[in-house]
């Protein structure tokens, strides 16, 4: 085996929920029927997937999908129905902040007890106490039970003494979502130092472009099933094609043997600009830059414009077409000028290859990588001349 | 990091309950067990201006009235402060635990379901609580013995460890299995109160433990002596042996009948010593019955 063992390897996991319906019968009825009312429940479904050791894994999906199920499972709180988990290094998992806070104790009691349950001994808490003071800026409220905090207080609280955990893997489930803005930065800079200090994380959260912006790699749980699992870029437009509701299950986002790259692609709008919204009868320009890797002859570039809610080819539109050789070359700009957007409002997708015109070869295709929004222009009512006929009628 | 790179691999099976592994991760774990006693008897004691004293205060009532009621109520039994408490501290931490150990897992469902943790540190808090409510009310009760010249009695005190330690085991392993069973059963802690009320008055607490001892010494039921069937109700041994330990004395008013079980002391160190192995066997089952059982304590909560 080469590299670092994973920190996190799941194989084949799978975990079933027993749903008991309970319905308000007759005693009579409930001792009858008493165990006929489950329902089972598969929450996840033969998930396989390893976080490498000082990587960033995020996890995404929308609620119910399992995420925290996975991570449950991960953290041992959770036995799986089937498959294995196996996990290197101490853990600790962020499910719940201030875990075990009780509202009778003090701030600083409830420190001490919370995190013993993250895993810090006491001359460790000690250590920290003050940077979880400051950290949670209520230095003078330490000492007042938590029943008198706020909401917000108590928030903060939690969250300092989870940043200060000491783990080889740890694990986060959405909490990073919490306290105002300046709050969250200083959280997700303490992200960040755990990955300058080599720590394994795995981040369940709905922010996509946290995802995308701290995460090595990324899943995507789709009712239970891995639904994708890869770069957090791809992963993340995967699960924007299923928050509109569409799905592919053959999908590949991007494939080829990149001879020819597609470097960069704008969809240029009648403004100018590389993004909002595209106004039907409106010109668009969909701009490709191609770069040679190896020279290659017969470079053929193909556009297709798809209907966002049918996923149905709208547009095709390829340079051979236009009759246009290509040659050999570092790097070219191609445009494809729409002159006026003639199809419905509603999301569009572009595909965009590069192949061998003679061969059919596919050097590199980004499929349903971009997409754009057509609307209405949106129009103000006119006062218009309009001929009226007035008829006068005797009854 | 190195240091604790240990593989942990977790599947359907649930893990073997090896009990030397299960005492070094309870071990690992200990400050969180007593950051939860500590909790415990602060939320307790919280908003109470004399806090612990109140723990105190309840044996401390038990002696003064008993002292003054003693000749109505603890009829043929001298110095019945004496004999009352050292058997009713006994079964306060017995009876303290099982009910604080079948709730333990479910008054802590949050937990349960959001940390991962030993589970076995739950039930333990509350025998841990139990505990120091225990060594608190042995201290008044001991200073008693000594200031109203009571006096102990030697060597007969020396049954008082045994017995402490066996009433320990005895409580933790029955802590334990009720935690277990009340997560999927709740009728279990209900069933629980009632059959605790008739322990209490199968035990020889508030009566001499020489009456149910003439009662049965000469019946015999199978061919076995109805009295040592009689002590196979552990806790009859042990407040037995408390009595023995701190009150002392069998016969204090000769020739009236005995007080305490009319045996030798060590007949009676024998008989603990079966009990606390008894304990010992049971708490190995109920633990790894637990153990076993506590990996599914999330989804059932």
């Amino acid at each position: 085996m080469t590299g670092p063992a994973p920190a996190i390897e799941v194989h084949d996991l799978s975990k079933r929920f027993r749903v008991f319906r309970e319905k308000p019968t007759s005693v009579k009825q409930r001792v009858l029927t008493a165990h006929a009312r489950a329902d089972d429940f598969w929450a996840l479904r033969d998930i396989t997937l390893d976080v490498g050791e000082g990587s960033t894994f995020g996890l995404i999906g929308h609620n119910g999908s399992g995420k925290t199920t996975l991570l449950k499972c991960i953290a041992g709180i959770l036995r799986p129905t089937s498959g294995t988990i196996r996990q290197r290094g101490r853990l600790a998992a962020l499910l719940e902040l201030g875990a075990g806070f009780h509202p009778e104790l003090t701030g600083r009691e409830n420190v001490y007890l919370n995190a013993s349950f993250l895993g810090l001994s006491r001359r460790q808490t000690d250590a920290a106490y003050d940077d979880i003071v400051a950290f949670a800026e209520i230095e003078e409220f330490m000492d007042n039970q938590v029943k008198f905090y706020s909401s917000g207080m108590l928030v903060r609280l939690g969250f300092a003494v989870a940043v200060h955990v000491d783990p080889d893997v740890l694990l986060v489930d959405e909490v990073l979502a919490v306290g105002d803005e300046a709050f969250q930065a200083k959280c997700i800079e303490r992200v960040r130092e755990f990955q300058r200090e080599g720590r394994t994380i795995v981040l369940v959260t709905h922010a996509l472009d946290t995802v995308r912006e701290i995460c090595d790699r990324a899943a995507m749980l789709h009712h239970g099933d891995l639904h994708a699992l890869g770069h957090p870029d791809d992963v993340v437009r995967e699960m924007r094609y299923v928050l509109l509701g569409v799905t592919d299950p053959g999908f590949v986002p991007e494939q080829g043997t990149r001879e020819a790259e597609i470097a960069e692609v704008q969809i240029v709008r009648a403004n100018g600009k590389g993004e909002g919204p595209v106004l039907l009868g409106d010109p668009v320009t969909i701009v490709i830059d191609v770069r040679m890797n190896e020279p290659v002859d017969d470079l053929d570039v193909d556009v297709a414009v798809l209907d966002g809610a049918t996923n149905h080819p709208v547009l095709d539109a390829r340079t051979s077409g236009a009759g246009i050789e290509l040659g050999r070359f570092d790097k070219k700009r191609v445009r494809f000028k729409i002159p006026a957007f003639p199809y419905n409002p509603g999301k569009y997708w572009v595909t965009i290859g590069l192949s061998n015109r003679a061969s059919g070869h596919l050097y590199h295709v980004q499929t349903q990588r971009y997409l754009f929004e057509a609307v209405d222009a949106p129009k103000v009512q006119e006062r218009v001349a309009v001929p009226v006929a007035v008829e006068v009628e005797d009854l | 990091m190195t240091a604790t790179s240990e593989t942990v691999e977790r599947t359907s099976e649930s893990p073997h309950f090896r009990a030397r592994e299960r005492f070094r991760d309870l071990y690992a774990h200990r400050e969180i067990l007593s950051n939860l006693i500590r909790k415990e008897l602060k939320v307790k004691y919280a908003a109470s201006v004399l806090g612990a004293v109140w723990s105190i205060l309840n044996p401390l009532v038990y002696l003064a009235v008993f002292t003054f009621v003693a000749k109505v109520l603890g009829a043929g039994i001298p110095d019945y402060p004496v004999y009352l408490l050292s058997g009713l501290l006994a079964w306060n931490l017995f009876s303290a635990s099982l009910t604080g150990g079948a709730s333990s897992v479910l008054d802590n469902a949050n937990l349960v379901k959001k940390v991962a943790f030993p589970r076995e540190i739950l039930p333990l808090s509350t025998v841990g609580v139990a505990l120091v409510d225990f060594v608190l009310q042995s201290v008044v009760l001991f200073t008693f013995i000594v200031v109203s010249g009571y006096g102990f009695h030697w060597p007969e005190l020396a049954l008082w460890p045994l017995a402490f330690v066996t009433l320990v085991v005895l409580s933790v392993a029955l802590a334990l299995w009720f935690a277990a069973v009340n997560v999927r059963y709740r009728d279990v802690g209900h069933l629980l109160n009632i059959g605790l009320v008739v322990w209490f008055w199968a035990t020889p607490i508030v009566y001499a433990g020489y009456q149910v001892e003439a009662l049965t010494r000469p019946r015999e039921i199978l061919g076995i002596p109805a009295f040592f069937l009689y002590l196979l109700n552990p806790m009859a041994t042990i407040v037995g042996s408390f009595h023995r330990a701190l009150y002392g004395v069998v016969r204090p008013n000769l020739p009236a009948e005995p007080v305490l079980f009319d045996v030798t002391l060590g007949w009676l160190v024998g008989v603990l010593a079966l009990t606390l192995v008894a304990s010992l066997v049971a708490l190995r089952f109920t633990w790894a019955y637990f153990f076993v059982r506590s990996g599914d304590f999330a989804e059932e909560l």
